[in-house]
């Protein structure tokens, strides 16, 4: 169990995460959702070790983050960022293989090597496995970045807006892949999420960040109700109901005079 | 199809042979450059000389002229080459090279000083020694402000852009004090050449120069994950503050020990690794070695051909690796047909 205690996040005077709470479970998919500048990629950052949060501990699996060392942090939690800076030609395999870093030394072992084509394989990835990263396509490399990820070999996998660039089969091509990865490996994922319907499709549980501060959080039927949206949004919608899953449709931004009457009463 | 593990170890045996080739590459134009020269001691003469004799006018031709200079070169390119590949990977800037953070103005400053300051005490060590401080000490200030603020790549460029201007003004204000020989003398020396070196100047700066290659070698991994991003780094385990730190002190050290010799050796820094990158692609593992071997080459062919091409007119070296460096890399920038920055 990956366990959020306390979390103070902030920079000189202002003060982005306050007192998070979140605990993550084995097999588990959570969505962290909010409006822009809610905190939510500074939470997966602070998990991951990327900034240090200024209170708080991170947990994992009983184990305090800040007492370990780097590499065994990363052996730990895996983190897809929303995309990824490329200067410098690289493959596909070589990007992949950067998730073997935590367990290299000197050079790749070849069971790096093997774990690495088993991932490009079962993530369909085997056709580009030498083309050039920078030369994919939005989706093509948001799978890239998730097979690093997976090479990474985490029980704990942190995903900054997975779904943000890509096209709709794309995203479903990638929630399906966390999902079924989330399923088969027992591991857990924590995605940070713009989309609220995709969110709650694929999420088993949702946290709802509103200026750095936890709203509510529960079961995606929880979450996504019409007063939430409108207070943490700033949005009016309608909440429908398919094959399970709350789906919203915003109709207008709150205080909107005309909107509103639609819905009072 | 075949597997793709298999296909990745292929691609690796390429590179590998691509680096074969480079030192076979390097090891002819040292046949090449051995034989050539303002005497008549010819090729097979000068190999006669290198290996049989003990003595005579070709022996010391060959061993006190020829090859110090040759030996020389290769060092000097191989170690701009790799202070130009780890300074690009570290600052993620494909503009970046060993003279980025201003460390060829300030060890410039540093002959200009010790040039017009030394009176009576003239000597080359001493203009090496004073270059080398004050590139040290560029380096020194540019890891005080990335401390002070943030160690990012845009903060240690700016520095380092800041800090060239500060000592190209200092230089240029003592040669507006200096006397014709002295302001001559500092031409010279920033022209870069490599008539005044001996065995005695080969032997420090091959300490400096490879001392560090294990380390960089070592770090090839990490330099790999800077270039994707400072955070993906991090999340990978990678102490990105620490390995930029050190990444630009060890790159310092070999840039001052390259050049505190020779004078400023323009270009090869910037081209040399990105020739091997295009060839070979990004991994370190593989670059920083086809690198080095690829700025040898240049340096060496570049002297060779200033020395011979014009004899007895010798062109100053760190012009002619323009020269024959400009139209190359254009030609293979025209060549590659995708963008690859």
């Amino acid at each position: 169990m990956l366990s959020v205690d306390g979390l103070f996040f902030g920079y000189k005077n202002t003060t982005i995460l306050k007192n998070l709470e979140i605990e993550l479970h084995q097999g588990e998919i959570l969505s962290i959702v909010g409006p822009n500048g809610t905190g939510k990629t500074t939470l997966l950052k602070c998990i991951t070790g990327i900034i240090k949060p200024n209170k708080g501990t991170v947990m994992i699996d009983g184990r305090d983050t800040s007492r370990m060392s780097r590499m065994a942090h990363a052996k730990c939690v895996g983190y897809v960022p929303q995309s990824s800076p490329s200067k410098f030609p690289i493959t596909v395999f070589d990007a992949v293989l950067m998730g073997r870093r935590p367990y290299i030394t000197w050079k790749p072992s070849e069971k790096d090597l093997e774990t690495v084509a088993d991932i490009l394989k079962s993530m369909d990835l085997e056709d580009i496995a030498l083309r050039d990263f920078d030369q994919l396509s939005g989706g093509q490399k948001q799978k890239v970045l998730l097979a690093r990820a997976v090479a990474q070999d985490t029980d704990y996998l942190l995903l900054d807006e997975p779904t943000s660039n890509l096209d709709l089969k794309h995203q479903m091509e990638v929630l399906e892949m966390i999902s079924s990865m989330v399923k088969t490996n027992s591991v857990a994922a924590m995605l940070a999420m713009h989309d609220l319907n995709l969110a709650s499709r694929f999420s088993d549980r949702m946290v709802m960040l509103n200026a750095g501060e936890i709203f509510c959080s529960g079961e995606p039927q929880q979450v996504m109700t019409i007063e939430n949206i409108r207070s943490v949004y700033g949005v009016e919608a309608t909440i429908s109901q398919a094959n399970g899953h709350p789906y919203i449709l915003p109709t207008g931004p709150a205080g909107h005079s005309g909107i509103k009457k639609c819905f009072s009463s | 199809m075949q597997d793709i593990c298999e296909q990745y170890k292929d691609f690796s045996t390429r590179k590998l042979f691509f680096i074969v080739l480079l030192v076979v590459v390097l090891f002819g134009v040292v046949l090449i450059a051995l034989s050539q020269g303002a005497s008549s001691v010819g090729f097979f003469e000068s190999f006669k000389a290198l290996f049989r004799q003990k003595t005579g006018l070709a022996h010391a031709i060959v061993w006190e002229l020829r090859l110090p200079r040759i030996v020389m070169a290769i060092l000097v390119g191989c170690g701009l080459a790799l202070a130009g590949s780890v300074f690009q990977a570290i600052l993620r800037n494909p503009l970046a090279s060993p003279y980025t953070l201003g460390i060829a103005s300030s060890s410039g400053f540093g002959a200009v000083v010790a040039i017009i300051f030394s009176g009576s005490y003239y000597s080359q060590y001493l203009i090496a020694g004073s270059a080398f401080f004050f590139a040290l000490l560029a380096s020194l200030l540019i890891l005080g402000i990335a401390k002070f603020k943030s160690a990012t790549p845009e903060t240690m460029i700016l520095a380092g852009i800041a800090i060239m201007f500060l000592f190209s003004s200092l230089s240029s204000l003592l040669q507006y004090m200096g006397t014709v020989e002295e302001v001559h003398e500092i031409v010279f020396w920033f022209f870069g050449s490599l008539s005044k070196v001996g065995w005695k100047e080969i032997g420090v700066a091959s300490v400096m120069i490879l001392l560090p290659v294990p380390v960089m070698l070592r770090w090839s991994w990490d330099f790999n994950l800077l270039a994707a991003g400072d955070e993906s780094a991090k999340a990978l385990g990678v102490n990105v503050t620490r390995i930029r730190m050190c990444g630009v002190v060890f790159a310092s050290l070999i840039t001052a020990a390259a050049i505190c010799f020779t004078g400023v050796i323009g270009f090869i820094g910037l081209v040399a690794p990105h020739i091997a990158r295009m060839v070979i692609g990004g991994d370190h593992w593989f670059l920083l070695p086809a690198s080095a071997l690829i700025g040898g080459i240049l340096v060496l062919a570049a002297d060779t051909l200033g020395r011979t091409c014009w004899a007895p007119q010798i062109i100053p070296l760190g012009i002619v690796t323009s020269f024959i460096g400009v139209p190359f890399f254009f030609y293979l920038l025209m060549k590659k047909k995708r963008e690859y920055w």
